[in-house]
C-alpha cells in the first residue's frame, strides 16, 4: 500500500503557494496531511502535486481580537488542546479537540485542514457550525469570508475554491449567558463517532436564547437541527420541550445506513445525544467555560 | 527525486527522496532503522509512532520530505540516549510486550504521555495509548508498566 | 510416558525455574526496535511482490492484458496463473480422518475462475512495492461475473447452485453425533430452552502482516525462505511438495514474528507464488501483506450459526444438550489444516464441562464465496463455551435458581477424573469446582450483586456473567498426521554444553512472543542445573532445530518444553558421567548446582562446567582411553496416552448496558484458569489477558461485514475494529494447577484459554443486565445497533 507517484513543491510564502496553485490545477494542498495521506496511501486519491503550506508562517498564530477568536489554518489540533486561550474563547472547541482521533494525530492535523476536508463524521466542521464561525480564505482574487452554514456544501466538498487556500477561522468570544455542549458517541475512543453533537446557545433568564445544533455522522455534511432548536427556544429545556425537539429531529435528520448503525438507530441516538447534551448545557450542569 | 536533510537520532542525514516516500519507509528502508513498524500504513494502529521535533506522529502520515529539516527520534535513538530505558525495563520486567511489534510505538506513545503528565490515572494512560493497537498484551500488562514507571520516577 | 508424581513445581531445588516469574531473555532486543521481523529484511538483488487480486467473489476470468504494465518503470516480471500452473500444483485441503470431507483443487493463482474477493490472480515483481503497484494498476482482467454464494443457509440448500459443480454440493463437511438418550431427557425435563446463537465472521489482524521472502540458491539448488510461520516444518513439506523439490531442498527460517494466532500457522496461496516465483527468477522476492488485502486473504473464522437446546429439572439438573451449528467456510478448504476443523470442535466441545450423559449435535460445513476461513485462536472454543453458557444461563433463569449455583449442580465433579464426554473426549484431571471457588474468592460476588442493585435503583444497568469452560491443548500422537497432513505432533530439542560451559538448546518449537523461548530456557537450566543467564535458545529455522510441529493448538509448553527437558536431563547425567571420571567419583554422588558440578551430600563445588567442557573438548588426553565425551542430547516428545490434554477453568464479567444507546462498557474481568503446571506464571497470566482481549473483541466490535456480492467492506483498519486500550477493562487472572501426568514437568497449554470463554461471559452479563428488561441477546458482537433492536425491536 504505497502512494502513488506525485511531485512535492513547498512554496516560502503564501502569495507563492496561492500561484502554484494556480500553476498546478491538478495539485493538491498538504497541511497536516492526516487525511490527505492515508487517502495517498490507499490510492483514494492521485494528485499531480502536492502543495506544502505545512510551514507557511502567514498561516499560524491563536490571538484575540475585538471580542473575535482568530484561529490561523495551521493551527494543530494539539495546540487547540493545549491552548490556555482556546479553553478561555472557545470551549466548545475546547471539549471536542479531545476526541479527534489521538495523540499522534492531533500532533499533526490541523483545523484548517479538518474543516477543508470536510468529512461528515469529523468534529470540528460541526463546531463551526454551532459557533457561526466564518472562515477566511485568500485567493487570487484576494481575501473572502464564508459563513460556515454555507461553507459545507456537501460530501468532502466545500466552498472553497480550487485556488483558493483557508486562512484562518474567526468566532465570537462567549458573551453573557454563552453555553455549549458536545458529546459523541463512538465504539471506541478516537474513532469516528456513530453520531455526535456540538451545541451552542445562550441562556437568558433560565430559558434558551439561542440554540445550534450542529449534528455530525449523519448525513453528508455536518447538519445544524434547526427545527429541534426551535422547539428548545424560550425553554429551559424541560421534559416536554426536549420530548417535542426530539420528535422535530426527524425533520432535521435523515441519516444513512452504514457499518456501524441503521438510519433508524443513527436517529434514535441522536436524540439521545440531544436530550444529555442540551441537558448538560442548562445553567445547573453547565459545561466549564 | 527531492534532497533532504534532517537530524535522526542526533545524526544529520542528507539524503535524495522520492516524494511519495512517508517517513518511515524512509527511515526503515533508505537509514535501515527498523524499530519503528508498518502495521496499517492508514494511520490507524499507531507501530510507525516516531517523534518529529518533539511531537509522536505516524511515520506512515509525514512524508519524508515533509520532514526535511526536521528532528526525528525513532525508538534506536531513544533507547541508545537512555530517556526511555527504565520504562523499557518496565515493560520487561511486566511482561507487557509479547511479540513486540507495536512496543516501539507504544514505548514513545507512553513516554509521551509521561513527559506531559508525570502521574497519570490508568484511565489516562488507557486512553493516551488508545491509538496505539496491541494483539497479543490485551493492555493491562501495558497499563501495569506505565503506572510502575511513573511512580518511580516521581520518586526518583 | 507416565511422569512424576504429580511433581508442583518450583521444587525446592537452588536452580529450579519451572513455576518462577522470571522475565523472559532478549526482550530488550524488541524494546530498543533490534527485532528482526521478516517484513524488516532486505536481501541483495530483491525484488517486491505485488499480487493484483479479484475484485469479484466469483467471475470467470476471460482474459489478462499485462503488455501496459510489462514496461513500466522497475517492473521485472509479471506472471499469471497459467504460468504459475506451470511451476507450483494443485492443492486439496482434506484430511482423511474428517469422514466425508471434500474440496476442490486450488491454485496460487487463480486460472479461470476466481472464487472470493482477495484471491490472487496476477503476481508483479519490481524493483519496489511502490512500483510493482503503480504496475498492477496497468493490468487489465476481464472478469464475467459469476453469481455469488454469501450466505450459509442459502448455500446449503439442496438446490442451491454449488460453487464447485464436480463436487456436487456445497456441503463440504457434515457430522452428526447422537449419544445417551436425548429424548427421554426431554421427556424428562421440567423446562426446555431453544436459542439462535449468531458468531460473526472476524480475523485475527496480526499487526504485522504476513510477510514472506523466499530466495533461490541456483548453485545449492536450494530454497531459503524466510517465513513468520508457527509450524516451519510444515512448510518445508508443503512448498516441497507444491515445487516438486525434496524437503531437503527447503529451509525455513522464522525470525521474529509480529503476532500470529493461528494466522500464521497456515501457508497461503500468495506465499505458494513467492516460492516458486524465487525459483521461476532466481532473485529473493518478497511479498508482505499490506492491510487492505490482509483482511480478504489472511483466513478469516467463526461464522457460525447455531440452534442449541437445553432441557433442566426444576432441581437443576441439566438433562441434555443439542445443538445444530452451522458455518459459513470459503470457495476451499484451507490447505493443509482444513476448514472443518472448528466445526468439529463445536461438537466435540459443547457441554463438555457438564455431567451430561445425553447430547445430540450436527455441524454442517458449508462453502461460500468469501475469504477462506481456518483454525484461528481458540478454534471452536468461544462458539462453543458461549453456546454452552448461554444455555445454561437460560435454564437458570428458567427455574429460577442462581447461576452459580446451577454450574455447581452440573459441573462435573472434582474427584469424577479420569472420564469422558458424550462426544467421545477424554479428560485426565479437570477442576471445575475448585476453579469457581477461586473465582468466586477472587470477584467479592456479594459486593457486586449489591452495586448492582444499587446502579439498578439509578437506573444503570449493570449485569455479571459467569462461562466455564474447556480448553483442547497439547494435541497427541492422533492429530493431523493421522489424517494424512504431514503435520507433525511430536517436537524436539537438542541440548549441548559449549566450550566456556554455557547451553545452547534447539528446539522445534517457534516463538510469536508467548515466550517459548523463555520457556525453553528455564526448563534446560532447570534440568541441567544451571543458570538461566547461561542458556541460549535456538527456534525456528529447519535446518538447526529438531523436527517438529512447531506453535500451536497450546502445545508449546506441553510438549516442546517436555522434550527440552528430557533432553536437559539427559545431557545432565552425560555431564555428571564426565564429572564423575574426571574427579574419579560416581554420577550418583554428584549434582549441578547453578553451573557447577558438587558433591550430592555435602554441596561442596568440585568443579564449574567451563572447566568441565575445557577438558572435554581440549584435554581429552587427560581423560581415560576408553571414555569419550558426549556434551549434546537430543530427545523428542510426544503424549501417548490421551488425545488432549484439556484444561478448564472459568471466567467472570462485570459491565454495563446504556440502554438508551446500547453501548456496553466493561468493567471489570476476571478468570480463573488451570493449565496444569505453569513454567513461568507471568508468561501465562498475559497469555490468558491476551487471549481474553481477543475474545472480548469477538464480543464487542469485531466482525467482517460483507455485502450481499460477497464484498467485504470493512476491509480496512479503521472499519474492522478490534479492542484498543481504551475499552478494555483490567483483567484479574489465578489458577488452579491440576499438572498433566504425560509429562514430567505436568504443563498444559494456556494460550486459548482467555479467547474460549471471554466472550460467553460478556454475553451472559449482558444478558444479566438487561433481565430487568425481559430481554436476551445470543449475537456477537454486541454492537450498539444489536443492542438497540433488541431492546427496541426493528
Amino acid at each position: 500500500m504505497k502512494a502513488p507517484a506525485f511531485g512535492y513543491l513547498r512554496p516560502a510564502s503564501l502569495a507563492e503557494a496561492l500561484a502554484l496553485l494556480q500553476s498546478h490545477p491538478d495539485a493538491k494542498l498538504l497541511a497536516g496531511g492526516q487525511s490527505l495521506l492515508p487517502a495517498l496511501n490507499l490510492r483514494l486519491s492521485q494528485p499531480s502535486h502536492l502543495i506544502d503550506i505545512g510551514r507557511l508562517a502567514e498561516l499560524c498564530g491563536i490571538s484575540v481580537q475585538q471580542g473575535r477568536l482568530r484561529i490561523a489554518a495551521l493551527t494543530r489540533h494539539a495546540e487547540l488542546q493545549a491552548s490556555p486561550l482556546i479553553a478561555q474563547a472557545a470551549p466548545l472547541l475546547h471539549a471536542a479537540i479531545q476526541h479527534v482521533a489521538h495523540p499522534a494525530i492531533r500532533s499533526r492535523g490541523t483545523i484548517g485542514g479538518s474543516l477543508a476536508n470536510a468529512d461528515p463524521a469529523a468534529e470540528l466542521p460541526a463546531c463551526a457550525l454551532a459557533l457561526q464561525a466564518r472562515i477566511d480564505v485568500l485567493g487570487p482574487g484576494g481575501a473572502r469570508s464564508i459563513q460556515a452554514c454555507d461553507f459545507f456544501t456537501g460530501l468532502f466538498e466545500t466552498a472553497l475554491g480550487s485556488d483558493e487556500i483557508l486562512a484562518a477561522v474567526e468566532i465570537d468570544t462567549p458573551c453573557e449567558g454563552a453555553v455549549f455542549g458536545f458529546q459523541e458517541l463512538a465504539r471506541r475512543s478516537g474513532d469516528y463517532a456513530i453520531v455526535g453533537l456540538a451545541a451552542a446557545g445562550r441562556v437568558e433568564g433560565g430559558a434558551l436564547a439561542e440554540l445550534r445544533l450542529a449534528y455530525f455522522s449523519v448525513g453528508a455534511t455536518a447538519i445544524l437541527a434547526t427545527n429541534a432548536a426551535a422547539c428548545l427556544l424560550g425553554t429551559a429545556a424541560d421534559p416536554a420541550s426536549l420530548s417535542r425537539a426530539e420528535a422535530a429531529l426527524a425533520q432535521d435528520l435523515d441519516p444513512p445506513d452504514d457499518l456501524q448503525a441503521s438510519s433508524a438507530t443513527r436517529l434514535h441516538l441522536a436524540r439521545v445525544l440531544l436530550r444529555r447534551v442540551v441537558s448538560s448545557m442548562m445553567p445547573q450542569q453547565r459545561l466549564a467555560a | 527525486m527531492i534532497a533532504i536533510t534532517l537530524t535522526v537520532n542526533g545524526e544529520t542525514i542528507a539524503a535524495q527522496v522520492e516524494p511519495r516516500t512517508h517517513l518511515v519507509d524512509f527511515l526503515r528502508e533508505q537509514l535501515g532503522l527498523t524499530g519503528a513498524h508498518l502495521g496499517c500504513e492508514h494511520g490507524v494502529c499507531g507501530a510507525c509512532t516516531i517523534r518529529v521535533d518533539g511531537a509522536i506522529v505516524r511515520g506512515c502520515l509525514v512524508l519524508a520530505a515533509q520532514a526535511d529539516g526536521s528532528v526525528v527520534e525513532t525508538i534506536e535513538g531513544l533507547s541508545d540516549s537512555g530517556e526511555i530505558s527504565d520504562l523499557a525495563q518496565a515493560f520487561i520486567d511486566r511482561n507487557a510486550l509479547q511479540c513486540g511489534y507495536c512496543t516501539p510505538g507504544m514505548l514513545i506513545a507512553a513516554q509521551d504521555l509521561l513527559l506531559h503528565d508525570p502521574s497519570p490515572t490508568r484511565e489516562a494512560i488507557r486512553e493516551h495509548l488508545s491509538g496505539n493497537y496491541c494483539r497479543c498484551t490485551g493492555y493491562h500488562a501495558i497499563i501495569d508498566a506505565v503506572q510502575a514507571t511513573a511512580r518511580a520516577r516521581e520518586q526518583a | 510416558m507416565m511422569g512424576n508424581d504429580a511433581v508442583v513445581w518450583p521444587a525446592d531445588l537452588p536452580n529450579s525455574y519451572i513455576g518462577r516469574a522470571v522475565p523472559r531473555a532478549n526482550l530488550a532486543r524488541l524494546t530498543q526496535g533490534r527485532g528482526e521481523y521478516v517484513s524488516d529484511l532486505q536481501l541483495p538483488r530483491m525484488l517486491h511482490v505485488v499480487f493484483l487480486r479479484s475484485p469479484y467473489a466469483h467471475a470467470e476470468i476471460v482474459s489478462i492484458d499485462v503488455s501496459a504494465a510489462a514496461g513500466m518503470p522497475g517492473v521485472a516480471r509479471i506472471v499469471t496463473g497459467a504460468e504459475m500452473a506451470g511451476h507450483c500444483t494443485p492443492w486439496v485441503g482434506v484430511l482423511s480422518h474428517l469422514k466425508g470431507l471434500k474440496s476442490a483443487p486450488q491454485h496460487a493463482l487463480a486460472v479461470d475462475r476466481v472464487h472470493w474477493q482477495g484471491e490472487p490472480v496476477v503476481a508483479i515483481l519490481a524493483a519496489s512495492r511502490a512500483q510493482a503497484e503503480d504496475a498492477a494498476e496497468h493490468i487489465l482482467v476481464e472478469y464475467r461475473e459469476l453469481p455469488a454464494q454469501v450466505d450459509m443457509f442459502e448455500a446449503a440448500a439442496p438446490d442451491a447452485r454449488p460453487i464447485h459443480p464436480e463436487l456436487g454440493d456445497n456441503i463440504a463437511f457434515e457430522r452428526r453425533l447422537d449419544a445417551g438418550d436425548v429424548d427421554a431427557a426431554a421427556a424428562a425435563s421440567d423446562h426446555i430452552l431453544s436459542r439462535r446463537f449468531v458468531f460473526a465472521r472476524h480475523t485475527g489482524v496480526t499487526l504485522e502482516a504476513r510477510a514472506t521472502i523466499a530466495e533461490w540458491n541456483r548453485a545449492e539448488q536450494r530454497l531459503t525462505v524466510h517465513m513468520g510461520s508457527q509450524a516451519p516444518h510444515m512448510i518445508q513439506n508443503i512448498v516441497a511438495r507444491h515445487l516438486n523439490l525434496s524437503e531437503a531442498q527447503i529451509r525455513v527460517i522464522t525470525h521474529d514474528v509480529g503476532g500470529s494466532f493461528g494466522i500464521k500457522v497456515h501457508i497461503y496461496p500468495d506465499d505458494m507464488a513467492v516460492c516458486a516465483l524465487a525459483r521461476m527468477t532466481g532473485r529473493p522476492v518478497k511479498f508482505v501483506a499490506d492491510r487492505i488485502e490482509s483482511f480478504t486473504s489472511d483466513i478469516h473464522a467463526r461464522d457460525h450459526v447455531l440452534d442449541g437446546r437445553i432441557g433442566v429439572r426444576n432441581d437443576g439438573t441439566i438433562t441434555f444438550f443439542e445443538i445444530d451449528d452451522i458455518t459459513g467456510i470459503g470457495p476451499f478448504s484451507v490447505y493443509p489444516r482444513t476448514s472443518a476443523v472448528e466445526a468439529n470442535q463445536v461438537v466435540n466441545l459443547t457441554g463438555g464441562q457438564y455431567a451430561v450423559p445425553n447430547y445430540r449435535a450436527r455441524t454442517r460445513v458449508v462453502f461460500l464465496n468469501k475469504t477462506p476461513t481456518c483454525q484461528y485462536r481458540a478454534v471452536g472454543h468461544p462458539i462453543a463455551c458461549s453456546a454452552t453458557e448461554g444455555l445454561v444461563d437460560l435454564a437458570a433463569r428458567a427455574i429460577g435458581m442462581d447461576p452459580v449455583e446451577i454450574r455447581r449442580r452440573n459441573l462435573i465433579r472434582d474427584d469424577g477424573y479420569p472420564c469422558s464426554a458424550p462426544s467421545g473426549i477424554r479428560f485426565e484431571a479437570l477442576s471445575h469446582h475448585a476453579a469457581l471457588d477461586k473465582l468466586l474468592a477472587m470477584m467479592d460476588l456479594p459486593a457486586l450483586r449489591a452495586d448492582q442493585a444499587a446502579a439498578r435503583t439509578r437506573g444503570v444497568y449493570r449485569g455479571l456473567g459467569l462461562a466455564s469452560f474447556i480448553e483442547i491443548t497439547n494435541p497427541g500422537p492422533a492429530f493431523y498426521g493421522v489424517g494424512g497432513a504431514r503435520i507433525s505432533s511430536q517436537d524436539g530439542a537438542s541440548v549441548k554444553l559449549d566450550a566456556s560451559g554455557c547451553i545452547t538448546v534447539a528446539s522445534s518449537i517457534t516463538e510469536q512472543g508467548q515466550g517459548s523461548a523463555a520457556i525453553i530456557a528455564q526448563v534446560t537450566a532447570t534440568a541441567i542445573g544451571v543458570k538461566l543467564e547461561s542458556v541460549r535458545v535456538i527456534l525456528g529455522d529447519t535446518d538447526t532445530t529438531p523436527y517438529g510441529g512447531g506453535t500451536w493448538a497450546s502445545r508449546g509448553a506441553g510438549i516442546g518444553a517436555e522434550a527440552a527437558f528430557q533432553a536437559g536431563r539427559a545431557l545432565r547425567e552425560n555431564i555428571l558421567k564426565l564429572a564423575a571420571t574426571i574427579l574419579q567419583s560416581a554420577p550418583e554422588n554428584l549434582d549441578i548446582h547453578l553451573g557447577v558440578v558438587v558433591d550430592k551430600l555435602t554441596n561442596t563445588e568440585r568443579l564449574t562446567l567451563a572447566e568441565l567442557a575445557r577438558i572435554a573438548y581440549f584435554r581429552p588426553d587427560t581423560l581415560p582411553q576408553d571414555f569419550q565425551s558426549e556434551l549434546m542430547a537430543t530427545r523428542h516428545f510426544v503424549p501417548r496416552e490421551y488425545g488432549f490434554a484439556f484444561t478448564n477453568g472459568i471466567q467472570a464479567s462485570y459491565l454495563e448496558v446504556d440502554t438508551e444507546t446500547g453501548f456496553i462498557r466493561l468493567l471489570k474481568h476476571w478468570v480463573v484458569e488451570d493449565c496444569g503446571q505453569p513454567i513461568n506464571p507471568l508468561l501465562v497470566d498475559e497469555q490468558v489477558r491476551g487471549g481474553v482481549v481477543q475474545g472480548l473483541g469477538a464480543a464487542l466490535f469485531e466482525r467482517c461485514h460483507y455485502d450481499g456480492q460477497g464484498q467485504m467492506i470493512n476491509a480496512n483498519m479503521a472499519d474492522y475494529l478490534v479492542p484498543m486500550a481504551g475499552e478494555m477493562p483490567d483483567i484479574e487472572v489465578a489458577h488452579v494447577i491440576s499438572p498433566t501426568r504425560e509429562s514430567a514437568i505436568g504443563a498444559k497449554g494456556a494460550g486459548e484459554a482467555g479467547t474460549a470463554g471471554a466472550a460467553a461471559c460478556v454475553a451472559n452479563a449482558v444478558n444479566d443486565a438487561l433481565a430487568p428488561l425481559g430481554v436476551v441477546i445470543t449475537e456477537i458482537p454486541l454492537s450498539p445497533e444489536v443492542v438497540l433492536r433488541a431492546l427496541h425491536g426493528g
